[in-house]
């Protein structure tokens, strides 16, 4: 500990978006001790939100999903483990066990490791050509089965099932989307936002089935029904999309508080001093003080700058203002803050055009804003948000007003 | 390949070459060129791959989206010639194409 700082070792688990930035800003400020990334996935970090759209539409090769070249982490001097899982942590010896029986010794951990789809629980779930979207190796399974199909349905109508269900009705595919709750991203968006995205899938010639619960697969062999609200439908493809699972299980063996999420504080630090948690992983204090859980890029970035900072001894808190985007046909929606119900809302624009905004304002204040194709509303919406600056439900509404003077 | 200029804001310059069908932000990424955040990833969502494009070269790039213009318009330190490199495809009529990275992303 003493004098030693630079051969002081830091481990992070998980080398996806959060693991990768944490390397870069533990470099950027100056950390020159060892960095290893573990990571099991046999991939170097790379992005998610293609995975859904572009990569699994065959527009995008895998290469260019890749966060960051080889040289990033040679010049980083980051060794990588990837295609290797973490198993344990001994927080006495500070020591992290990995799958290939190595124990790798560190000064500083910070646990990245991400959530994971939840796994749909019904007869016939094990059925071949039922699939999940979350990493590579799910869409190069994926994408052929989606070739070959003749319908797709599509369980759960949330960013991943609707953006799914976009690229399917693209390459000319049946898709019926299954949804339990009466609306589509009911946990996401608003209510106005869910009708008119419902809308434009529907008109897209998407299928819905609404309130409507999956109780099974059918299928000699392979899948050729999903039985949902009583009736079967036939589909001989089924993207299964509802929710994630943050990965807790090894911060909760080492005894680390976690309740749906690893707790940390605005440091993104855990109770123990060495252990620290950044993105899907972490539940975190958010801007208003109650306790959340974030699935986002966004959220992935923010939290890894700042666990490198308190990592590398200049901490800074965690304030930034969660935003979120999700790319179906033609439209944006792009999303800052957090809604919660009760707020205030507040249409700006016609949603005919395509064009348009929800604000939730809460106490005079916008709290937050989902925007289709409607780029000022969503970024001046976003630094209103950071400001907390009063704002007159009336001037938003008016779409002669631009949004730069609203305030 | 079509070579690029980056320029960052203290005058580092760093002339790279840059696969066809890439983005110029793409190209950043790939060489390590400090001064381009890209927290999105290039879906046009966060304006954190702001360039200033140098002459000649304005005039030769296909002209803004909507989405860009406006994601644009709210960057710090907007000029004329500043453009969100996640938007500019390379070809290869822009083999020397020279762009400068703002101060800061953010």
């Amino acid at each position: 500990m003493l004098a030693r700082i630079g051969m002081e070792r830091i481990v992070i688990i998980g080398a996806g978006q959060a693991g990768c930035q944490a390397v870069a800003s533990l470099r950027a400020a100056g950390f020159a001790g060892a960095i290893t990334l573990v990571g099991d996935e046999p991939f170097q970090p790379y992005q998610r939100p293609p995975l859904s759209k572009a990569y699994l539409m065959g527009a995008m090769e895998r290469e260019r999903l890749f966060l960051k070249p080889d040289a990033f982490y040679a010049e980083a001097r980051c060794e990588m483990a990837t295609g290797i899982a973490a198993t344990a942590i001994d927080r006495a010896a500070r020591t992290v066990a990995l799958a290939d029986g190595r124990k790798l010794v560190y000064d500083k951990l910070l646990l990245a490791t991400g959530s994971r789809v939840r796994k749909i629980k019904v007869p016939g779930a094990d059925l071949p050509g039922i699939f999940y979207l979350r990493g590579i190796a799910d869409v190069d399974a994926l994408r052929p089965a989606l070739a070959a199909a003749k319908h797709l349905a599509v369980v759960g109508g949330g960013y991943i099932g609707l953006e799914v269900a976009a690229v399917a009705r693209k390459l000319g595919h049946r898709v019926t989307v299954i949804e339990t709750l009466d609306r589509v991203m009911a946990r996401a968006v608003s209510k106005p936002m869910s009708d008119f995205y419902e809308r434009v899938h529907r008109e897209a010639g998407v299928e819905f089935a609404m309130n409507t619960a999956v109780e099974g697969f059918e299928g000699r062999g392979k899948l050729e029904a999903v039985r949902a609200g009583g009736v079967s439908v036939a589909a001989d493809v089924a993207l299964i999309g509802i929710g994630v699972i943050p990965n807790c299980e090894l911060a909760q063996a080492a005894g680390l508080a976690c309740n749906d999420g690893i707790q940390v504080d605005k440091h993104c630090a855990t109770a123990d001093a060495a252990i620290f948690a950044a993105g899907d992983c972490t539940r975190h204090h958010g801007r208003a003080g109650d306790l959340i859980r974030l699935e986002s890029v966004q959220n992935a970035i923010d939290q890894a700058k700042h666990a490198a900072l308190a990592m590398a001894g200049q901490p800074a808190p965690y304030s930034e203002v969660p935003w979120f985007w999700s790319d179906q046909y033609d439209l944006k929606l792009q999303i800052a803050g957090l809604a919660k119900p009760g707020d205030t809302l507040v249409q700006r624009g016609d949603p005919a055009t395509r064009k348009f905004a929800v604000f939730h304002l809460r106490e005079g204040r916008i709290a937050a804003v989902e925007a289709v194709n409607a780029a000022p509303e969503y970024l001046m919406g976003r630094k209103l948000i950071a400001d907390a600056a009063a704002v007159a439900p009336e001037r938003l509404a008016d779409i002669s007003i631009p949004m730069k003077s609203i305030v | 390949m079509p070579k690029i200029k980056y320029i960052e804001h203290n005058g580092k310059e760093h002339e790279v070459d840059v696969a066809v069908g890439l983005s110029v932000m793409e190209g950043a990424v790939k060489n390590l060129i400090p001064g381009i955040d890209a927290d999105c990833g290039g879906a046009c969502a966060c304006a954190t791959c702001h360039v200033y494009v140098q002459a000649p070269w304005l005039e030769k790039l296909p002209p803004k989206s909507d989405m860009e213009e406006t994601m644009l318009d709210f960057a710090q330190e907007l000029e004329p010639n500043s453009r969100l490199s996640c938007q500019i495809k390379v070809t290869p009529e822009l083999d020397g194409l020279v762009v400068k990275t703002p101060k800061s992303q953010h």
